[in-house]
Parts: C-alpha cells; structure tokens; sequence
C-alpha cells in the first residue's frame, strides 16, 4: 500500500513539475527577451507584471477552431503534438532533482533513458512535417530530420564521456560520484552536450527548421489551437529537460553548500541558469544558415566531444 | 553466458503462467501485429511509423526480460535514429500522402516464402538450444554492468569485429560520398 502510494505521490509531483516549470519558463523568456530588447513585455494578464498572460494565451488557443487541412493526413496530423510533447514528462521522471531518492524513479539506465525518449520526442516534429500536406511542412520536416541526425551524436558522445568518468549511466550514480574539479575537466563536453541540446530543441541559433521568416513556421505551419499550443509547451518542456540534464551532467545537479537539505535549490538555481542562458542566446544570436548549421555539427562539435572522450579516457586511467 | 537460468522444475508451467509472462507474450503479439501492417501497409511513411511501433514493443520485451540498458538502447538507435533517417530519405525523396500504388512489388509471395523460412530456422534454434531453461527474473540478470562484463569479458572478439566491420561501412560511404575532382 505504501509503495503504491509512494509511486503515485510521485508521479503526480513529476506530473506538478512538468504542467509548471515549462510555463515558468515562458513566462521569463517573455520578460528577459522584452528586457533585453528594450521593451516591457506583457504587463497586463494578472495584475502584477503580466504574470498570467501564458495562462491567457493558454485560454485563447483553446478557444481556437482545430482545423485539419483537407490534404492531410488526418491521423498522424491529429497524432504528433502527443508525440513531440509526452517523451519530455516521461524524461523527467527520471532526472533527480536533490540527494537520496529525490526523484520520480532511479533507473539503472537513467542517462540512456532520457536520451532515448528525447529521440523519440523529435519524431512528432517529422510526423508533423510529413502530416500536414504543405511544401513549408515538409521542408521543416526535413531540415528537422537532418539536424537530429547531425546533432545526436555529439551529444551522446558528450554524454558518454561523463558515464565514463562516473563509471555508470544511472543519473543518481553519476551524481553520487561528482566532484568538483569534474567542472573543469567536462566543461568542453558540457558546451558540446548543451549546444547539441539547443540544436535537438530547434531553439535559436539552431531554428532553422522552424524558421518563421522563410518557411512560416516549418512542420507546425497548418497547426492551430491546442495542437499548436502542445508543440510550443513542448518547446519549453525541452528547454526545462536540456537544461536539468545538462545540469545534472555537468555542472553537479544537487551538489552545493548544504546539498543535504538545500539540494533541491541548487538544482533548480543551476537548470533555471542554464534556461535563462538558452533564452540569452536566443537573442544574441542571429539564425544559422543550413549549411553553417551542418557544418557547426560535424566539423566542430563531433571532434571537440571526441576529444573529450579521450582526454576522460586518459585522465580516468591516471588517476585510477 | 551469466544468464541465471534454472532447469525447468515444478514452480515454472506453461498453463500457470505469471503477470510478466501474460504481459510479455500480449506486447509479443502487438510487436506481431505492427510488424505485419509494417509490411503490408500501402502507405510508405506509415510502414515507417508502425516499423516505430514494433521497435518500441521490442524495447518492452527486453524491459520485461529486466534488460534495461538495451531497451533503452533499442530505443536509442533504431527509434531515434534508424527509424529518423528513414523518414528523412523518404521525405527527401517523395512521400506521398494516401496510398503509393507502385510500392508493392511482385516478389511479395517469395519474400513470404523467404520470411517465414527465416522464422521457422530462428525459431527451432531458440526452442532447441535453451529447451526448458527458465531466466530468473528475481535477479537482474540485463544490467548495464552485467551486460558490460559479458560483453568485455566473453564477447571482446565479436565485438571488436563487429567495430572493424562499421569502420569499413564508413569509410566506404565517405568515399562513395566524395565528390570527384573535376578535370578541367
């Protein structure tokens, strides 16, 4: 009975993290991009500094008609949304957020897990691109499809390279194993491993397979209401997963001061660091062309997080 | 191999079977299932999709058989990756909504023939090489360490073979790929 209802308590906590957290995330991207560039951003929803205008744009896209294009592919239109937006709750059940079992559930695989259901994610965007019966779909379905390809591999080399120095690909043994000085020997595979996370996200300098100034918006071009509004909470599900992986990965997840009763601050302080960095850059940097993105991947990326691995390699025989 | 196998006793009956082997063989017939409309759907990008189906049911028959770390793998490479770059070349090739009349081929008779050959040899050897061994399922006998030792310990040659093998498959598509330098 109690592990019953241990399993369901934290189920609806990772259920409570993942309806939240993204739209915490929205909401700042709002405020900082409009900070950034000059402006105020909503000011209005709420009363007190626009808070609640995602919830109001929530509100709208529900009233919006669900339109499917005659020519599509109805089932598979209707399908993708669920597909792109559901890996990432099932990714953060898996991630701990502070010492002991402060998780949704410990897997033996734990780092294989999040990646693989990542992988999973993008297939909505494809499914999406191919479904709606539009060139601009399609194209985005495309470029989508090439950069997951490209981009991957980095990533889990980036990834590989911290399992190997932890010795496990259980995320709370990676953690129990971190030290310090990790932060300085992984920070090549932590710049690999978040820009590649960026590139899987279509977050800008990356976005070109949704860039809305040349193909309106690529694979959620014909999408409207709710659907549309899934494929964006999914955009900042992403963002919340990449940044909490690469946290957690990277930078030392719960360890700090205190990690014994302050773990779980220091988590969230890092993964919101980290989502305010993905927004940062959002408005720094000018899109990627194809080509640039392409060759960004395989001529920069691959090398650099295959020269992690062999200076983990080295260094992990040294010191063992 | 360190599979903790047991002869077959008394406790282990094919007509008292446990949830996990109900479960197994259902999601067995689901991966069936997927499988045949993989094959028999007339629509290109929906036999890639139903191919995602019975990939995925797979992974889940390794998660019931307590694999973890390959599920997880499966799921990695042929979902996240297989899986993509099928539906890349499809969509940079042609992809039509609604059925593709020409995707059927008249081979269909001898790739059945072909098929169920290789199921009936597969089959035999699985039944006649494990006969009544039974995996305990109480020890976690798929762990990433376990399969880790076997794999270093036992298995080193094959896989070392097997990385020559996909070295040579990447050098060649680097050379196919290249672009010949133009006489001027």
């Amino acid at each position: 009975m109690t592990t019953t209802l241990d399993a369901l308590v934290r189920c609806i906590a990772v259920l409570l993290v993942f309806l939240v957290f993204p739209l915490v995330i929205g909401q700042t991207e709002h405020k900082v991009m409009a900070h950034m560039q000059g402006r105020l951003g909503p000011m209005y929803a709420g009363g007190f500094h626009g808070w609640a205008q995602l919830v109001a744009d929530g509100v709208k896209f529900a009233q919006k008609e669900d339109v499917v294009p005659a020519g599509a592919d109805r089932k598979i239109f209707q399908l993708a949304p669920a597909v792109a937006l559901l890996p990432y709750l099932l990714a953060l059940v898996a991630i701990p957020l502070g010492p002991g079992d402060l998780l949704g559930q410990s897997l033996d695989a734990g780092l294989f897990f999040v990646l693989a259901v990542m992988g999973v994610g993008v297939l909505g965007s494809l499914m999406a691109g191919w479904a709606s019966a539009n060139k601009f779909s399609l194209l985005g379905g495309i470029r989508t499809a090439a950069q997951l390809l490209a981009y991957e591999l980095p990533m889990l080399l980036a990834a590989a390279s911290v399992a190997m120095a932890a010795g496990t690909v259980s995320l709370t043994g990676i953690l129990g194993a971190f030290h310090w000085w990790w932060v300085p020997w992984q920070i090549v595979g932590g710049f690999v491993f978040f820009v590649s996370g960026l590139a899987e996200l279509q977050r800008p300098p990356f976005d070109m397979p949704v860039a809305d100034s040349e193909i309106i918006f690529g694979a959620y071009t014909e999408y409207t209401g709710l659907r549309f509004a899934l494929f964006l909470l999914s955009e900042y599900a992403g963002i919340l997963v990449v940044s909490a992986l690469t946290a957690v990965l990277f930078l030392g997840g719960w360890h700090g001061p205190m990690a014994d009763s302050l773990g779980w601050l220091w988590m969230l302080l890092k993964t919101f660091a980290l989502a305010f960095l993905v927004i940062w850059i959002r408005v720094t940097y000018p899109r990627l062309r194809e080509d640039q993105l392409m060759r960004f991947a395989w001529t920069v990326l691959i090398p650099l997080s295959l020269a992690q691995l062999a200076l983990t390699g080295i260094v992990k025989v040294v010191i063992s | 191999m360190n599979l903790a196998a047991a002869p077959l006793d008394s406790t282990h009956g094919f007509l008292s079977p446990s949830g996990a082997e109900i479960v197994f063989v259902l999601v067995g017939l689901g991966v069936l299932g997927a499988a045949l409309l993989t094959v028999t759907t007339k629509q290109l990008v929906h036999a890639a999709l139903w191919l995602v189906v019975a990939l995925g049911g797979l992974a889940i028959e390794y998660l019931l058989l307590t694999a973890e770390f390959i599920a997880w793998v499966q799921v990695l490479i042929y979902v996240g990756a297989v899986v993509v770059l099928v539906l890349f070349g499809l969509m940079l090739t042609r992809a039509p909504i609604g059925a593709s009349p020409d995707a059927d081929s008249g081979n269909r008779w001898l790739a059945l023939g072909v098929a169920l050959a290789a199921a009936a040899t597969l089959v035999t050897l699985v039944v006649d090489a494990f006969r009544c061994t039974w995996i305990d399922l109480g020890t976690v006998a798929g762990s990433t360490k376990a399969n880790g030792v076997s794999l270093f310990r036992y298995w080193v040659l094959p896989f070392e073979a097997l990385s020559v093998l996909l070295l040579a498959a990447l050098v060649g598509a680097i050379i196919l790929s290249r672009r010949e330098k133009k006489e001027p």
